[in-house]
């Protein structure tokens, strides 16, 4: 008898430590069987299987072996897709915008490589339950102000410390200056958003040359430590950037911005990948000619001129698509990062298509992150990152059942579902 | 030269006889989503002088009348947005926590494209709101999209209710408390701003009601002074205005219903109540309705516990619900705003389309007019390629009162105002990212003078 109360006790416990954040996410094998498996690169199994073993897909297919003790899902009626990837969002970072002291993605100064987002990623943030559910499994965290905000990282949605959220990319990101106005409130006259524009860009050319020597020195003082340059923190950050290693994101969103940054790219020969461009569809070719990758969005945005139609962000995707650039899609936001499948839809409703759209939450950022060997698609040796749905995981009403991110299944539930949960049908209702 | 005069006086009249047009409008075999009858399918409608005169299988019309093929396509009610900012000039009087006696009607942009891109997402009526930076803000305007005209009057739908805005929470703390060092700093002022002034309108009221009984029969009945802030409390005392209360915690939206039981007030729709869901007992029992987002919340402390199951909540606990957009973006797609309520709650597509069209209309006393297709109503019509909950649909023709203001086919280059790219200077606005939305649009106008303090 004591020892009954004893376990009820310990249950209680246990039930509320999991009800503290949300149920614990579980690993082991899996076998989800009978699904259409959305595979992104290797085209729809219908009726088929996939096994998860350490983390990793182990088998896709119709007829694989599934090993005992596998825990077999049944997925009848339902599709497997890729978990998808938010190219850039400040999720993990910031956890009521309007409160300063909970904001952690910009930090004070211009120049600021040596600021990580990786550093500042809370993994308890309640944004992160709340986005995963919906089928985003791995997001980039871009700090954000000054000229060059800092280095972004990039993170799957489980894991208790940064290091195990990590999923093998870190790009600085750099505001490429430009004359535009920041918002309509935006009092600067013409002449002075020039002049700051002028100021800006001779800064980060001044930077780059900065940078240029200081990675000189520090490769030349490999082989003798005396010529060793003072410690100087933002120029150690830049190194890896200089040294070809690390790709930077250029945040650029106004047509002639976005012409003057591609030259400037080239004329510095940076590894580089275009971040934002608002107005790409105005130049779309000249992007495709210069073969850098861009992430765009949020798609859900209204158009950067009143002189635009009304559709002009819905389908600049779709037009940088056609024009022959390697698109990625972003919500550029924190607590919403769940609506990247809905700006996906939007972008795939005008003018991308289903297809690219999908590619561009997936495959497309796997590639331009460098970890396609890891992320973006449902192969063989790759990360079991991925969502089960009831249909097409763009379609607002689709529910997403089954969620594995790094080979985890980590349970549908965020704070969103226990207040659902809880206040449905409230108790005590009316009565006291 | 009299003449001359009143030959002008006449044009005038003429004129502003004419302000509001209405047309005439045959939609052939659409799927037609009635809202309050089902949906019929291969249905046309006819709009006649602006009303919707017929809805059946194969009607007829003059020659004179425009005709749709809607075949394969979609036809919804037009959207009502219960909540928007659009076409202002300008949002908040923050110079005192009561401002009832102004009004946003007179500060009408009939030029804001704004309204362009909200017909381009099927929306014909909005309700252009005060902002919150006072706990009793201006009283707002109901108006119809009705694009390209150059008069403010156009834009009125004349015989709306009159509504007001009230303000909970840590906007009208921010502006008067912390920013100006008057009373309200907390949620326990911001009661006493509405009991005073009740009390004020209330006693107001009374004597203005003295006077008009005693005026004539005693001759030393003198009138009352005339303020019309008053006024304008006393004229909701009367029942005569609907309170539109932005408001997000359970505790403040408890707060009001209080007050307004003790003052015998029961018109009230409360706007982004992030937490209704918390007390939609309570709001259904008093029969308050909710006007809310799909799925904001976090970009501020007031709305960190929020859910994006809010709608469905209060809908489930009989609560009149409606989405809507405080948002020059968000109202472009209120029917995906709409439709993630099937996301989070899994409400039927009745239901979820209810939130931005019969629902809205109940929350601003039109819906005798509009938010469903029957006959009888305005010829408020919105027509997607397919159904306006899918993430696919595009709309393709916004018709109010039978006559067509956007048309995709036809969405020729001066539906803007501006046309050269190069005269109309790019914006990178802040406010299209949720996150920058810490200071929410009812904040419009404000940011800048709290930055000041």
């Amino acid at each position: 008898m004591k020892y009954n109360i004893l376990y009820i006790l310990l249950f209680c416990c246990l039930y509320y430590q999991g009800k503290a954040q949300t149920a614990k996410a579980t690993s082991g094998s899996f076998a989800l069987n009978n699904a259409t498996i959305v595979t992104v690169t290797k085209g729809t199994i219908e009726n088929g299987s996939l096994l998860i073993e350490n983390g990793k897909i182990t088998a896709v297919g119709k007829n694989i072996s599934i090993p005992d003790g596998a825990t077999k899902i049944d997925c009848s009626g339902q599709s497997i897709y890729p978990g998808m990837i938010d190219s850039g969002t400040q999720l993990g970072m910031a956890e009521v915008n309007a409160v300063s002291l909970t904001v952690d993605h910009n930090e004070v100064g211009d120049i600021k490589p040596h600021m990580q987002a990786l550093t500042a990623i809370n993994p308890n943030n309640v944004a992160i339950p709340v986005t995963r559910v919906n089928g985003v499994t791995t997001v980039l965290s871009v700090p954000t102000g000054g000229l060059i905000p800092g280095t972004a990282a990039l993170i799957n949605l489980v894991g208790y410390t940064p290091d195990q959220m990590y999923a093998g990319f870190k790009g600085v990101a750099i505001n490429f200056p430009t004359a535009g106005k920041r918002s309509r409130w935006d009092r600067r006259s013409e002449e002075d958003r020039k002049k700051e524009e002028e100021k800006n860009l001779k800064n980060l050319n001044d930077i780059w040359e900065q940078a240029t020597l200081y990675a000189k020195i520090d490769s030349a003082s490999q082989f003798n430590k005396t010529l060793r340059p003072e410690y100087n923190p933002q120029m150690e950050a830049m190194l890896p950037v200089m040294r070809g290693k690390m790709p930077v994101l250029v945040e650029v969103n106004q047509e002639k911005g976005i012409l003057s940054a591609i030259k400037w790219i080239q004329k510095n020969k940076i590894n580089a990948v275009l971040t934002g461009v608002a107005e790409g569809w105005r130049v779309a070719k000249e992007i495709a000619a210069s073969n850098i990758p861009v992430i765009t969005g949020p798609i859900l945005s209204i158009p950067t001129r009143s002189s635009d139609r009304y559709d002009s962000r819905y389908t600049n995707a779709g037009i940088l698509h056609k024009a022959g650039v390697k698109v990625a899609i972003r919500t550029d936001d924190s607590e919403n990062v769940r609506n990247l499948p809905f700006n996906a839809g939007f972008a795939a409703a005008y003018g991308m298509g289903k297809e690219a759209a999908l590619k561009a939450v997936t495959i497309n950022p796997a590639e331009i992150f460098g970890v396609a060997d890891q992320l973006g698609s449902l192969e063989v040796g790759k990360s079991a990152n991925l969502i089960v749905t009831n249909g097409d995981p763009f379609e607002t009403k689709t529910q997403i059942s089954h969620l594995f991110i790094n080979g985890w299944q980590v349970a549908i539930d965020s704070r969103h579902i226990q207040l659902y949960n809880e206040f449905l049908d409230r108790s005590p209702g009316l009565k006291k | 030269m009299k003449n001359n005069i009143l030959f002008f006086l006449c044009l005038c009249l003429a004129f502003v006889g004419t302000a509001q047009t209405t047309g005439n409008i045959l939609i052939k075999n659409g799927t037609v989503l009635t809202i309050t009858n089902g949906t019929l399918t291969e249905t046309d409608v006819l709009i006649k002088d602006g009303k919707i005169k017929s809805i059946g299988k194969d009607l007829s019309a003059g020659d004179d009348t425009e005709t749709v093929d809607a075949t394969g396509l979609f036809v919804m009610p037009g959207i009502i947005d219960a909540h928007s900012h659009i076409a202002l000039d300008v949002v908040n009087e923050a110079t005192s926590p009561s401002t009832a006696e102004v009004w946003v009607g007179d500060a009408l942009d009939p030029l804001d494209v704004g309204i362009y891109r909200a017909l381009a997402g099927g929306v014909t009526i909005s309700h252009a709101m005060h902002g919150s930076a006072n706990a009793i803000g201006g009283q707002c305007e109901t108006i119809k999209h009705r694009y390209g005209t150059f008069d403010p009057e156009e834009l009125r739908m004349v015989g709306a209710p009159r509504t007001i805005k009230f303000a909970l929470g840590e906007n009208p703390m921010r502006v008067h408390g912390e920013g100006r060092g008057i009373l309200p700093r907390t949620r326990m002022g911001i009661e006493q701003v509405f009991r005073a002034e009740f009390s004020k309108g209330q006693r107001y009221m009374e004597a203005w009601d003295t006077y008009n009984k005693t005026k004539g029969k005693v001759t030393t009945a003198t009138a009352p002074k005339y303020d019309r802030r008053l006024e304008t409390m006393a004229d909701i005392l009367r029942g005569d205005i609907i309170i539109h209360c932005h408001s997000y915690r359970a505790d403040e939206i408890l707060m009001l219903m209080n007050v307004l039981k003790d003052f015998g007030v029961n018109r009230i729709t409360y706007q982004h109540v992030n937490e209704g869901f918390k007390v939609a007992p309570e709001l259904a029992e008093f029969g308050a309705s909710a006007s809310v987002f799909a799925d904001w919340w976090a970009y501020k402390f007031e709305v960190y516990y929020s859910t994006a199951y809010n709608a469905a909540i209060l809908t489930k606990n009989g609560v009149v619900t409606s989405i809507n957009s405080d948002s020059g973006e968000l109202i472009r797609h209120l029917y995906h705003e709409a439709a993630k309520t099937q996301r989070y709650g899994s409400l039927s597509d009745e239901e979820a389309l209810s939130l931005i069209t019969i629902n809205p209309a109940k929350q601003l006393g039109i819906d005798k007019r509009v938010g469903s297709i029957e006959e009888g109503k305005e010829g408020d019509i919105a027509i997607f390629n397919a159904h306006p909950l899918s993430i696919y649909a595009i709309p393709q023709m916004t018709i109010i009162d039978g006559l067509v203001y956007f048309d995709i086919k036809k969405d020729a280059n001066d539906m803007r105002v501006d046309i050269n790219p190069e005269e109309a200077e790019p914006m990178f606005m802040m406010e299209s990212k949720a996150h920058d939305h810490a200071n929410d649009a009812c904040m419009e106008g404000v940011s800048e003078q709290l930055h000041k303090h």
